[in-house]
Parts: C-alpha cells; sequence; structure tokens
C-alpha cells in the first residue's frame, strides 16, 4: 500500500497533466489550473515542513553539544527572530502594512545584516576567480587554449573598453570589434553548445517523467519497502 | 667562501607570486575607479536595444508585469536593470504590476519602488499606476498557475488589501493580460521558466536581465522567445545608456550601472593579465623542462 498508493497518484497526475499540454480543452485544461494552484499550496507547506526540519537538525545538534554546535544556534536564532519579526510585523505602523514596510524589524534587520552578509559572500568570489584564473586557466591543449582565447575576449567584450580599444578598426573588418566578437561568440558557438545541452536535459527529463509515470522509477518513494 | 648566487628563473619568480598579492590587487582594482569616479561612455549593443525599443513601442496604459527573483547577493547586477526597465516603462505611461517568486526579493521590489516610481514618478498612484503584489511561493509552479489564474494567485497586494479593490487590476485574468513581462532573475526560478510556462505558451512578449553568468545560458531564446536580454552589469549600463539619451531627465539617478562598470572594467583588465602572467609562467616552465631533459 505504502508505494502502490503514492505510484498509482503520480501516474494519474502525470498523465492527466501530459494529457492537458496536448488536450486544452476540458476537463483536462481545468484539471491543468487545478493542480497548479494546489502545487503552490503545497509549496507553502513545504516552507513549514522546511522551517520545522531545520529547527528539528540543529536543536538537536545545539542539545547534544555537537561540532560546530555554536553556529546551529546561531541560525536557530537568526531563523526565529526573522520569523517573529516578519509573522508580527514588529515595528510596523499598522497591521495593514506590509511586513518589509518602512519602520519594520524585519526590514531593519534584512537591510543591517541578510543584504551586506550576501554581498559580501557574492563579492568574494572576485578575488577567488582571479586567484584561480592565475592559477588554473592555463593553454595546456589546443581546447584549453581555444577556451582561454574565447574566455579572454568576452571577459573584453563584455566591458565598455571591449568597444574603445577596437573602435579604430575600419569598416570592412567591422566583425574584429572586440564588442561584435564577444556578441559572435556567445550568439553562434554558445548558442549552439546551449541548445545542444537544453535538448539532452529535455530527453532526459522526458525518459525520467515516463519511468515516473510507469511506476519504474521509485527511489522518490525513499526506499519504502512492503 | 660563499656560494655564488644563482638567479631564480623568472617562471619561477612568476608562479611563486602570493595569493595575498592578487588579492591585494584585486581590492584595488575595484577601490581605485570608485574612489576616482573612472567611467568608460557605453553603447548599448542590439540585444539590449531590442528590449528598449519593445518598451518604448508600448502606448501609455499597457500592462507591464514585472518579476524581481533575485536577492541581495545579485542585487548589484539586477537591480540597475530593474530600476532603469521600471524607469522607462512608468515615462511611457505604462501600468506596472511588481512581483517576485524568490523570497528574498521583496525588498528589492520596495528598494525599486523607493528608488524608481516613488523619486521619478511622485504624481504616480499605488492602485492605479502601480502594484506591489509581493511574493508568491511555489517556484515555476507559481508561474504556471498565474498563466492559469492570475487574482487566483494573488487575492491580494503585498500589504493583505483585496485585489479586487485595485482599478489597475480589472480585466487581469492571467499572464496572458499583460502586454510585456519584464523578468529580472538570477538562477532558478527565473527568466527560463518565466519563457517556459508564461511567456511562450501564452503568447506574452517577455524582455529579461540576468546576471552576466547566467546570460549565455538565455541565448538560445533569443530572438524568437526572448525579445531582448540585458546581461550582467554591462546589459544594465548599455540599458541605462539608451534611457539617458531618450530621457536625460533621470539623470544621476539611473546611472548607476554605468558607474559601475569602470570598476568591473578595471577588475576584467586585472583577470585577464593574471591569465597571461599564469601563461606565460607556465610557458616558460615547460621551456625549461624541455631543456633539462635534453
Amino acid at each position: 500500500m505504502k508505494t502502490q498508493v503514492p505510484i498509482l497518484i503520480t501516474m494519474i497526475v502525470g498523465a492527466s497533466l501530459v494529457l492537458a499540454m496536448f488536450v486544452p480543452h476540458s476537463p483536462f485544461r481545468t484539471l491543468d489550473e487545478h493542480f497548479s494552484v494546489w502545487f503552490d499550496i503545497l509549496a507553502c507547506f513545504a516552507f513549514v515542513l522546511g522551517g520545522g526540519n531545520l529547527l528539528k537538525v540543529h536543536l538537536r545538534k545545539v542539545s547534544a553539544r555537537g561540532k560546530d554546535w555554536a553556529y546551529s544556534a546561531v541560525t536557530v536564532a537568526s531563523f526565529l527572530v526573522m520569523l517573529v519579526a516578519g509573522l508580527f510585523k514588529l515595528g510596523a505602523p499598522s497591521w495593514d502594512t506590509d511586513f518589509i514596510g518602512d519602520g519594520t524589524w524585519f526590514k531593519a534587520i534584512y537591510d543591517a545584516t541578510f543584504a551586506p552578509l550576501q554581498a559580501t559572500m557574492f563579492s568574494l568570489l572576485a578575488f577567488f576567480v582571479a586567484s584561480a584564473s592565475f592559477r588554473a586557466f592555463r593553454a595546456k591543449t589546443r581546447e584549453a587554449t581555444l577556451l582561454l582565447v574565447a574566455a579572454s575576449i568576452i571577459l573584453v567584450g563584455r566591458t565598455p573598453l571591449g568597444d574603445t580599444l577596437t573602435a579604430w578598426l575600419p569598416r570592412p573588418l567591422e566583425f574584429l570589434r572586440i564588442a561584435n566578437l564577444s556578441n559572435w561568440l556567445l550568439s553562434v558557438p554558445n548558442l549552439a553548445g546551449q541548445r545542444a545541452i537544453m535538448v539532452g536535459i529535455a530527453l532526459g527529463v522526458i525518459s525520467t517523467s515516463l519511468k515516473l509515470i510507469l511506476g519504474i522509477e521509485r527511489s522518490h518513494l525513499g526506499g519504502v519497502r512492503e | 667562501m660563499p656560494a655564488p648566487r644563482t638567479r631564480e628563473p623568472l617562471h619561477c619568480t612568476l608562479a611563486r607570486i602570493d595569493r595575498r598579492v592578487i588579492f591585494a590587487a584585486m581590492t584595488l582594482a575595484v577601490a581605485l575607479p570608485m574612489l576616482f569616479h573612472l567611467e568608460f561612455p557605453v553603447h548599448p549593443s542590439p540585444i539590449v536595444t531590442r528590449i528598449f525599443e519593445k518598451i518604448e513601442s508600448l502606448p501609455p496604459g499597457a500592462r507591464v508585469l514585472f518579476s524581481f527573483d533575485y536577492g541581495p547577493s545579485t542585487a548589484p547586477e539586477n537591480q540597475p536593470m530593474a530600476e532603469a526597465a521600471l524607469r522607462h516603462a512608468l515615462a511611457r505611461g505604462c501600468r506596472v504590476y511588481l512581483m517576485t517568486i524568490w523570497a528574498t526579493g521583496p525588498p528589492q521590489v520596495v528598494r525599486a519602488i523607493d528608488n524608481a516610481v516613488k523619486t521619478d514618478f511622485v504624481d504616480r498612484v499605488y492602485g492605479r499606476d502601480y502594484i506591489c503584489l509581493g511574493f508568491k511561493a511555489g517556484d515555476q509552479g507559481a508561474i504556471n498557475a498565474l498563466a492559469a489564474d492570475f487574482k487566483g494567485m494573488f487575492t491580494t497586494d503585498a500589504n493583505g488589501a483585496d485585489i479586487e479593490s485595485f482599478e489597475m487590476m480589472r480585466g487581469i485574468e492571467s499572464t496572458k493580460s499583460f502586454d510585456l513581462i519584464v523578468a529580472i532573475g538570477a538562477g532558478l526560478p527565473g527568466v527560463k521558466e518565466w519563457i517556459q510556462f508564461a511567456a511562450d505558451p501564452g503568447n506574452v512578449p517577455i524582455v529579461a536581465g540576468t546576471t552576466a553568468v547566467e546570460a549565455p545560458l538565455l541565448y538560445p531564446y533569443y530572438p524568437r522567445q526572448l525579445i531582448g536580454l540585458m546581461g550582467g552589469l554591462q546589459g544594465a549600463a548599455e540599458y541605462e545608456a539608451a534611457l539617458l539619451a531618450k530621457y536625460p531627465q533621470f539623470g544621476e539617478r539611473s546611472a548607476r550601472a554605468i558607474r559601475m562598470m569602470g570598476p568591473q572594467t578595471v577588475a576584467h583588465l586585472l583577470i585577464l593579465a593574471l591569465v597571461v602572467i599564469g601563461n606565460v609562467a607556465f610557458v616558460l616552465e615547460r621551456r625549461a623542462q624541455k631543456r633539462a631533459t635534453r
């Protein structure tokens, strides 16, 4: 029962949604709309589950004084503070205003801690990219050299300097301007590669979806055995 | 008698450049252009010009849906493009609907309203000319649901007011009710999902802005399924340049990306220089190894 019911639900929902895609008439069209709204409702419950899971994992770590338990304590405290500030709209002039509106605790904490922390983490990439480009980006093979040349063109081409440096080139040689070369690299070789990857992924998605609908793929059931 | 000092080969010196030196160089590459206000002239590329022309062609009163699908980490790239497009749509007299499918997105929407709407369009009325719908959970599932029943998903605005009480929400049934979707994204779910679930099936025109990292992934959709694309800070700067050429009244407020392109250009040049130095060291080392094995 534990596997058959979920497989049956997957089969019915999956088949209905596939049919709805190709048969845009009632009842399939309506089914598709209903399923989409139900999915949204389920997604909201996923937030509750996610929050509960986060508390469970980290509180257990704190109570057991496991490795790096202090970080878990910070995680739990931050989570609860943001949750309370957002849910009860602390600092908001009235209940009708947005939880992220001016004067709210949520906005103050978001602006003063969350935004700079995320920006800092992302900014660190610049340093690591610089270091990695020096140590790892080597023209060891023909393919690596091609990649290196393409990357260099894109690096300069995606700045205003790309325009300025080669603006002197006469009209017949306009295609050699760095900005044009950069655009060509993105619109031709990159596009061809991306399309190939997308088609490959799409075929993989179709194959996996069919396996799920037909009950061949059961790993999503969490290895439940009858 | 001390042994004669041998000079270290160049490739060894280059290969030994300390990581901290590189970090310090990067700090200077970003900080100095900011301090000295280094700016370069920016010219819009065709892929960005198409977005400008699309918004420029919208009649007053056209409905434009903006989705801010990013957080503070990529805001330096995404926020200027979002605000420039928002200013442009409002300057054209469009009605704008602001939303996000990222949990970290609502403050970015609020920031755009503060920076663009409340600064440059003080005469615009909330609920008549613009509306903040806030966050909707469900990722691509939410987009799919919005494509079917918009008001069923957004029963209230971000402040909890009944959606039917707003004049500009009349006649909005699904994403098909919009004249244009402007998707500003930084990953999943984002621009790709807006194209796949709302724009393409509903035949709704869509323009987009993304981080520089994500932009190459979206080229397969351009130009048939995606009218135009602002890729990274350069894309944002190009849009600002196009906007300022036509609407100079926005001035410095709509030139943030153009200003930030100075530090970014120098940082790119530094990375390029490091690649060159690394490869010079590599070639010299290989030559030395070949010589030693002969």
